[in-house]
């Protein structure tokens, strides 16, 4: 016998994870295709009914994304800059029908190697808040997912938002998405960067991450480290080395060799600093 | 009644809108929406093709957003409007403009993908009245179709805008060459449409194929009366013992391939055993809870393998693993090569290709006392018929096969799939019995494009003609024959391409391993075998210093031309037509191209363009073997004028061509056309849609039937050739001259059924067997194609986008020009997805997210030429076009690949990561 669960309030969503052992659905887009021509008889926790769990408000210091927000509310959403890149990889998920019911919480939480929202999420220092009965916890989403379908979520937690820091630099962010066709396709290698610059045009903060190249999403920390102190005017995809990948372990499947998205990382990498350039001086990339 | 579900009745309904209508429905809360709409509300124009957001085939509205039905919980529709297409027509039944739009232009073809295609569509249409082409893409992007190629999808979503013109019907007698609409339209675009799955008795019982992990394997089977002790609802387990002949085969004398396994298995996906009881027991019952005990035994992975000396056996009485081999021999080839200025050597590789169809194998079977009744997609109901009655033990008339609306075949529905299963359960149980096929099952169980290893040699004189080739083919044909034998047939006759080659040798040869059958799809092999003759004309053109098209119009066979069967071409050979018809396109790409390159060259841009040209041949209809058609036009007592038709519509759109036909040759309106097809009760057998034999061999029955029908008229009246019909009810206007004479049909005396005047016509291409040579006439008529492709690839990343591509095709003559261009923009699909993208892996790309075929965002700006070369042995002179949509386009991609970046790719797809190590080879060159 399967129980469907749909709450309305976060405490009686962690109420019900606290009593029973239940498979979290919001969108629905990884669940089901996972239980193709089999019978469903999973006990599930619907978490779409739960009030306040969905849009992008203004919390202090952070935005909080609200776990069941789609891809497409945020791709309507009228954001900053910062979230320049997260709209791009938004409407690079899957086709309209998969953004219109897919969750920015359920893809992280899903843990895909191939997740298009892991790398955008790591440029905007982005956490994830996990709640379980009577507590809370914010964890950074580097830290969030572990590898290949694992997360540090435990048993009785469930995400409620994402927060990424408000930044009042001069930022630009941008996410580029490499598959072997347009729509609905499985990332072959995504690059995603955030960079910040003062008024006289240098590099301070550089942020950037590249996904399905690991088990999980990672960023490129010695690149962003030879990145800061520079003018933006400077040639920046010249910058960029193969040591700077050294994180990346790759693996060959279907879609592509492991060499091959090494070489296509850093490529996607190049071209992305050439944009972030271009949209913080306004030349074309 | 089927046991109900305990957990589906304790659940609370849950209360929403369809299509405005308040309902309420008691089901289990996690329950597919997509399920629910279609077997709790009756629904069924929501389709289901993967259950796993892959397709968007299930795509609807809920509260004005699209979403697919499939990933939807019945829980969350709770309070919320879903709009279905049912709901889009208004209630007087007048269809929306954008129905009215995918009618008028065609975007509509199998129709399996339409009502999802139409409420993505709607979605954007609400919100932007006029969209743009790009926002277009976008809204339509999650949905897959795999007939049309998207391009009359897209120009009919961006018409509704500007308020398309209705065309006005043509008068009779110029049906012929109009652009009409498809005379089954209406029901693709309203949702009524009945395709395998949609027509399910509500009693029936569901069967459910239990299939091998293993890709060889033997196995014990333990108590499986247990089994169905231990789970009500579970009726029965069928297995091998219970088959009475466990055999099937397209070839009459290879019924190699069992319904169910008898303790050997061949293929991952072999049928195993069959679980037959209620939906909900079938499936609740997982296969690693059945008694099975597997020893997994070494499979034979591919061709070499299955060479190799020490290699067992795939079937036992089949040594070498060779299921057959020949091929063509003319002139003295050794000698030719000695006169040779140019040699070119190509070795061309091709994996399993899937037929991806939207819609998954579905039927239903029904006993009547001593009959068998099978509802089913197919393409082949007579052939269905007597392979049931093969495998059931009875006699061909004890069995009808009804057909389905198919959703997509490509060859791949011209096999047996779910029909002997629900055949011998419904038969033992005397209940209905339906089976439909998961994604993940209709890919890893049915047959694909046969992959093939081609090595081919040409050779041409200084002056840039064609003096000898030698070309192998190989094919893995997987496990069990299937059509291997079509495919090692027709190749070696293809295998020279459309040119004149005076010095041929060409073989071919269907090899078994432990892979999945191998069988039809969209050219036979000969899309594999275009690859390399293609290759090896750039390389002898690019070797002599000729245009790559010049070298081609050159060598193209033209009427009076041998064939290497030593056939000699007496009319209708259009590839020079078509090659001078693309030879504008082709000079301003091949100067755009050039400007863009130098362009990026000097900016240091990584994009680089090409264009290349790819040519094709294709005989019409089977290889040196008879198949005729027999078709029948019937006059009623009551003054329906009807169509039996045994030619089945796959979505290419035969019913409309054999109507148009039929309808000039009468010489009555197309709108009295009343349509009986395919069901084999009703019908006489127009053979099976494949080999692009319908329009040219079924159409000219259609032609004759018309014909005859007329001649019985005519006779009726006294009248004379010129007289002109007009039918007013029962009553049967002649009107020759100055003379009208009346036939009051209800007076006439009954023929056949509720008709009184019968016309019928039997086409069967002329051919003659091929000799150990090869030699002989193994086509009446071949069509011709000359396609080519722009393309613009990044050197870096080693992605192709196809930026342009222009079809010209000799048909002979376009019945239905639109549908014309839709089998040729739809084949174009294909052809790009051979060439970019799409390899079967078995157990590794078993679904539409790890096998992908072309969106609509691949897709490029497609122009079609229409040459029409008459063939005066087809009707009105028409050839088939089915098929040769496909076969040049991947060669035309893969030249215009080489031409952007001096890198020939003979392995396809054509994956990044391929052409970047291609590339980067090329480099350290």
């Amino acid at each position: 016998m399967g129980l469907y669960l749909r709450p309305r309030t976060i405490e009686e969503a962690v109420a019900a994870l606290a009593a029973h052992e239940l498979t979290v659905l919001a969108g629905g887009t990884d669940f089901y295709p996972a239980r193709v021509g089999r019978a469903l008889d999973d006990d599930v926790l619907d978490v779409t009914a739960i009030d306040g769990l969905r849009g992008i408000t203004v919390a202090g210091e952070h935005w909080r994304i609200g776990a069941a927000t789609t891809w497409r509310d945020i791709i309507d959403a009228d954001l900053p800059p910062l979230f320049d890149g997260l709209k791009l990889a938004a409407r690079e998920v899957g086709g309209a029908q998969i953004q219109n019911t897919g969750t920015i919480a359920g893809n992280l939480c899903n843990a895909s190697p191939a997740a298009d929202g892991a790398p955008v999420l790591l440029t905007l220092d982005a956490a994830v808040v996990l709640q379980r009965a009577g507590a809370s916890r914010t964890v950074p989403v580097g830290d969030f997912i572990r590898g290949n379908r694992r997360t540090a979520l435990q048993a009785g937690e469930i995400m409620t938002a994402i927060t990424v820091p408000q930044r009042t630099t001069r930022i630009a962010s941008h996410f580029l998405k490499l598959g072997a066709r347009r729509y609905l396709v499985i990332s072959i290698a995504m690059a995603a960067g955030a960079i910040e610059v003062d008024d006289a045009g240098r590099i301070t903060a550089a942020r950037l991450a590249i996904g399905a190249c690991s088990e999980v999403a990672r960023r490129l920390p010695d690149l962003e480290q030879a990145l800061i102190g520079l003018s933006i005017d400077s040639a920046l995809a010249q910058r960029v080395r193969a040591a700077h990948f050294a994180p990346l372990a790759p693996v060959d499947d279907v879609r592509g060799s492991a060499g091959y998205r090494i070489d296509a990382a850093e490529t996607l990498t190049r071209r992305l600093l050439s944009v972030l350039a271009g949209r913080i001086t306004g030349a074309p990339a | 009644m089927t046991p109900p579900d305990a957990r589906e009745t304790i659940e609370q309904a849950v209360c929403f809108t369809v299509n405005g209508k308040p309902v309420a429905v008691a089901a289990f809360a996690l329950k597919r929406l997509a399920q629910v709409l279609r077997d709790d509300l009756g629904l069924t124009g929501t389709k289901i093709g993967c259950d796993a957001g892959d397709c968007g085939a299930c795509t609807v509205l809920l509260d004005g957003q699209q979403v697919c039905a499939c990933l939807t919980p019945l829980a969350q529709a709770e309070g919320r409007a879903v709009e279905t297409v049912e709901g889009l027509a208004a209630r007087d039944g007048t269809l929306s403009r954008l129905q009215q739009a995918f009618l008028t232009y065609g975007a509509a073809q199998c129709g399996i993908c339409t009502p999802g295609m139409l409420m993505s569509a709607v979605d954007l249409l609400r919100r932007q009245e006029s969209p743009s082409r790009q926002q277009v893409l976008d809204a339509v992007g999650g949905t897959l179709c795999r007939c049309t190629g998207y391009q009359k999808i897209v120009d009919a979503v961006l018409s509704v805008a500007q308020a398309p013109a209705m065309p006005s019907p043509p008068g009779v007698g110029e049906v012929i060459g109009a652009r009409v609409e498809r005379v089954d339209g209406r029901p693709r675009v309203v949702g009524t449409a009945s395709y395998g799955a949609d027509a399910v008795p509500a009693d029936a019982l569901w069967l459910r194929v239990v299939r091998s992990p293993h890709a060889h394997a033997r196995f014990v089977l333990g108590d499986l009366d247990r089994v169905r002790q231990a789970h009500p609802g579970l009726v029965r387990i069928l297995v091998a013992r219970d088959v009475p002949f466990n055999g099937f085969g397209i070839y009459p004398d290879i019924k190699d391939q069992p319904v169910l396994a008898d303790g050997l298995v061949r293929y991952r996906g072999e049928a195993v055993l069959a679980l037959v009881g209620s939906r909900t027991a079938v499936l609740g019952l997982r296969d690693d809870a059945l008694p099975i005990a597997w020893t997994p035994l070494a499979p034979i992975a591919d061709i070499d393998a299955a060479r190799a000396v020490d290699a067992g056996r795939v079937q036992a009485d089949k040594p070498g693993n060779l299921l057959i081999d020949g091929g063509v021999r003319c002139g003295d080839a050794a000698a030719a090569w000695a006169q040779a200025a140019a040699v070119a050597n190509v070795a061309v590789e091709t994996p399993f290709v899937e037929h991806a169809y939207i819609e998954p194998e579905a039927g239903w079977a029904r006993r009547t006392g001593d009959r068998l009744e099978i509802h089913v997609t197919t393409q082949t109901p007579y052939m269905d018929r007597d392979e049931v009655a093969s495998v059931m033990r009875l006699k061909p008339t004890q069995v009808r096969i009804v057909p389905a609306a198919c959703g997509g075949g490509f060859g791949g529905k011209l096999d047996q799939s779910v029909q002997p299963l629900v055949a011998l359960a419904a038969w033992l149980l005397d209940r209905p019995v339906a089976c439909v096929y998961t994604r993940p099952e209709s890919m890893a169980a049915t047959t694909k494009r046969h992959p093939a290893r081609v090595r081919a040699r040409f050779a041409a004189t200084a002056d840039g003609r064609l003096c000898a080739c030698d070309v192998d083919a190989a094919f893995d044909t997987g496990a069990y024959a299937s059509w291997g034998p079509t495919v090692a047939n027709r190749v070696p006759v293809h295998a020279t391409g459309p040119y004149r080659v005076p010095n041929v040798r060409t073989w071919g040869a269907a090899i078994f391993t432990n892979n999945p059958p191998a069988g039809a799809f969209r050219g036979f092999g000969v899309p594999q075998a275009a690859i390399a003759h293609e290759a090896a004309m750039d390389s002898l053109a690019d070797q002599l210093g000729i245009d790559r098209l010049e070298f081609r119009h050159r060598n193209a066979l033209r009427v009076g031309d041998a064939t290497a069967t030593g056939q000699v071409l007496t009319h209708s050979a259009g590839l020079a037509a078509c090659l001078d018809a693309l030879r504008p396109h082709w000079n301003r790409a091949r100067a755009d191209v050039a400007a863009f390159n130098d362009e990026a060259r000097s900016h240091d841009r990584p994009h680089r363009r090409g264009v290349g040209v790819g040519c094709m041949w294709y005989g019409i209809g089977n290889t040196s073997m008879s198949n005729p058609s027999i078709m029948r036009v019937g006059l009623s007592r009551a003054g329906v004028l009807t169509l039996y038709s045994g030619a089945v519509d796959i979505g290419q759109g035969s019913n409309t061509i054999m109507t148009q036909i039929a309808a000039d040759a009468v010489g009555l309106p197309l709108a009295q056309f009343a349509l009986v097809a395919g069901d084999t009760d009703l019908t006489a057998d127009a053979g099976k849609t494949s080999a692009s034999r319908q329009t040219f061999v079924s159409g000219k029955a259609a032609e004759l039937a018309g014909a005859d029908l007329r001649r019985h008229i005519l006779r009726l009246a006294n009248a004379g050739a010129a007289a002109t019909l007009t039918l007013d009810g029962a009553v049967l206007c002649v009107s020759d001259r100055d003379s009208v004479r009346r036939i009051d049909l209800a007076e006439l005396p009954l023929v056949s059924g509720d008709d009184v005047l019968v016309g019928e016509g039997t086409f069967d291409p002329p051919t003659t067997p091929l000799d150990a040579d090869g030699q002989g006439i193994p086509y009446a008529s071949y069509a011709f194609a000359a396609q080519m492709a722009e393309v613009e690839v990044d050197l870096e990343l080693g992605t192709t986008k196809v930026l342009r591509m222009v079809a010209a095709h000799d048909v002979g003559r376009a019945i239905n020009p639109m549908q014309v261009e839709g089998q040729i923009e739809g084949g174009i699909a294909q052809g790009l997805g051979l060439a970019l993208m799409e390899e079967y892996l078995p157990g590794r790309t078993e679904n539409l997210h790890d096998y992908l075929i072309p969106t609509v965002g691949d897709m490029p700006a497609i122009e079609v030429i229409l040459v029409e070369d008459r063939d005066p042995l087809g009707p009105s002179g028409a050839k088939g076009v089915g098929e040769p949509g496909l076969v040049p386009t991947a060669p035309a991609i893969l030249g215009a690949i080489d031409h952007a970046t001096g890198v020939r790719m003979t392995r396809v797809p054509v994956l990044p990561h391929r052409l970047r190590a291609a590339l980067k080879a090329k480099e350290r060159r």
